[in-house]
């Protein structure tokens, strides 16, 4: 081989880019999200029921919020009436954080799992209790 | 036909782990094996791709030069386009691998009314392959957010910037639309252009197929058709712990983006695709431009094996002189 103190310099460095994922996570915990429904208000729920079936929730949240605030900012519109008949206000601070008000142990599970970076917080406030965990 | 061909061969493709994972539920198969073989297949065969081409000699300095020489003290050096030291070679393989010097020098010829023929500048190629190289990298390095936890900081600026324009949910990423665009226009330049067709094969085709398929379903998957993100990082941080498991319900269209890209990786090595390493062996590029300065030995005719006259006269001196002929030393 010629060239060879070059070469395999290249191939050790090749190598290492490729391996990158191994090596940068050894030794560090692999904790696993898991979002919880445990505060005062769920508690207090008799039937535990989001606005959507859970699946739907899981999966279309972030659109329905989308949606939402098209709705609000653009069209004036601030009532959401679900597949089940109900009315909902269209209001991320009093209708999803009025039962889920724990940020941290809630949303942030997932989205700092999936390294998700909503930009709620460049309009909105965030729930009390996180606040006042100083958040 | 070689179009439709590769066209089919990419189809055919995106049909196996469909049939897979929807009707044989073979989650294993396709979500711990196939990305652990074509990994395996990419670095020994990229590894052994290189070292073969190291042990070819280069038998003299065969540097394009593009611009004057190192010459006399008055006459200015082109120091990147020629360059005698070490400075200027890793000037020019930078200029080189990162912004595509020498297909920026790309040139078309035109016959015009006369007849007269003329040239000209063109450089849609090179916009698109640094378009699609650089969209590509971009791409590649967000994805690294699957593969970490905590996911470092230059990630999230990265994404960003990348995603700068917050349209729609989730946030559309502008190397998206670059990375599928360039591939198009790369693809339809072989298609289009009838002297390009002409010299183009099925392994310039298939990449192109592929690389956009993966482009398609990543962008399915994140604006369209969404799959369970946090299984499909779950599956991901298990793979590189070598701890493998496969959560479930992760989504079939996952599966097809992923296998296209161990179809990508272990068919790599064995492809025109290894431009990526070839590129840094190039040896007119990545020689210096100075064969009057120093002797450049050929490696595989040294020493070389030389009769000179004085030794052919010791050898024939006694039968020389025999039949008169003249001899230098008595």
């Amino acid at each position: 081989m010629y060239n060879s103190g070059k070469i395999i310099i290249g191939l050790v460095l090749f190598i290492g880019l490729v391996t990158t994922p191994i090596w940068f996570n050894i030794g560090k915990a692999d904790v696993k999200p898991d979002p919880s429904l445990n505060t005062p208000v769920i508690q207090q729920m008799k039937v535990k029921h989001c606005i959507e079936s859970k699946q739907f929730m899981i999966d279309n949240h972030m659109r329905l919020l989308y949606d939402w605030r098209y709705a609000v900012v653009r069209d004036n519109m601030t009532i959401y009436k679900s597949t089940t008949g109900q009315y909902f206000t269209m209001s991320l601070e009093t209708t999803c954080f009025h039962c889920h008000s724990n940020e941290k142990q809630f949303c942030n599970q997932c989205h700092t799992y999936a390294n998700i970076q909503p930009y709620c917080w460049e309009c909105h406030v965030k729930p009390a209790q996180e606040s006042a965990n100083g958040h | 036909m070689k179009i439709l061909a590769a066209f089919i061969l990419v189809l055919v493709l995106a049909a196996i782990p469909y049939a897979g994972i929807q009707y044989a539920g073979m989650t294993t198969v396709f979500g711990i094996i196939i990305p652990y073989a074509a990994v395996i297949i990419f670095i020994v065969g990229v590894v052994y791709r290189i070292v073969k081409w190291a042990r070819s000699p280069v038998p003299f300095r065969i540097t394009t030069t593009c611009g004057q020489e190192k010459s006399l003290p008055w006459i200015k050096q082109n120091k990147l386009d020629n360059p005698s030291g070490t400075a200027g070679v890793v000037g020019r393989m930078a200029l080189e691998i990162l912004c595509f010097r020498s297909l920026f020098r790309n040139t078309r010829s035109e016959l015009r009314d006369g007849p007269r023929l003329s040239y000209g500048s063109t450089v849609w190629l090179w916009l698109a392959a640094i378009a699609f190289h650089w969209s590509f990298l971009v791409i590649l390095i967000r994805h690294f957010r699957l593969f970490s936890q905590p996911v470092p900081h230059f990630i999230n600026v990265l994404e960003n910037v990348d995603g700068f324009l917050q349209i729609g949910i989730p946030t559309l990423y502008i190397t998206d639309i670059l990375l599928l665009a360039a591939v198009l226009y790369l693809l339809l330049r072989r298609i289009a252009l009838p002297q390009i067709r002409y010299i183009s094969l099925i392994a310039d085709y298939f990449p192109l197929f592929v690389i956009f398929g993966i482009g398609l379903s990543g962008v399915l998957m994140r604006y369209f058709y969404r799959v369970n993100v946090i299984g499909v990082k779950e599956l991901v941080m298990g793979l590189i712990a070598f701890k493998p498991h496969v959560p479930p319900d992760i989504g079939t269209l996952f599966y097809i983006h992923l296998f296209l890209i161990a179809t990508l990786f272990a068919y790599f090595p064995f492809s025109k695709l290894m431009h990526m390493g070839g590129v840094f062996l190039s040896p007119t590029r990545n020689l210096a431009n100075n064969n009057r300065m120093v002797r450049h030995i050929n490696p595989w005719n040294y020493p070389v094996h030389v009769h000179t006259y004085a030794e052919y006269e010791d050898e024939f001196r006694d039968k020389m002189k025999s039949v008169g002929l003249p001899v230098e030393k008595e």
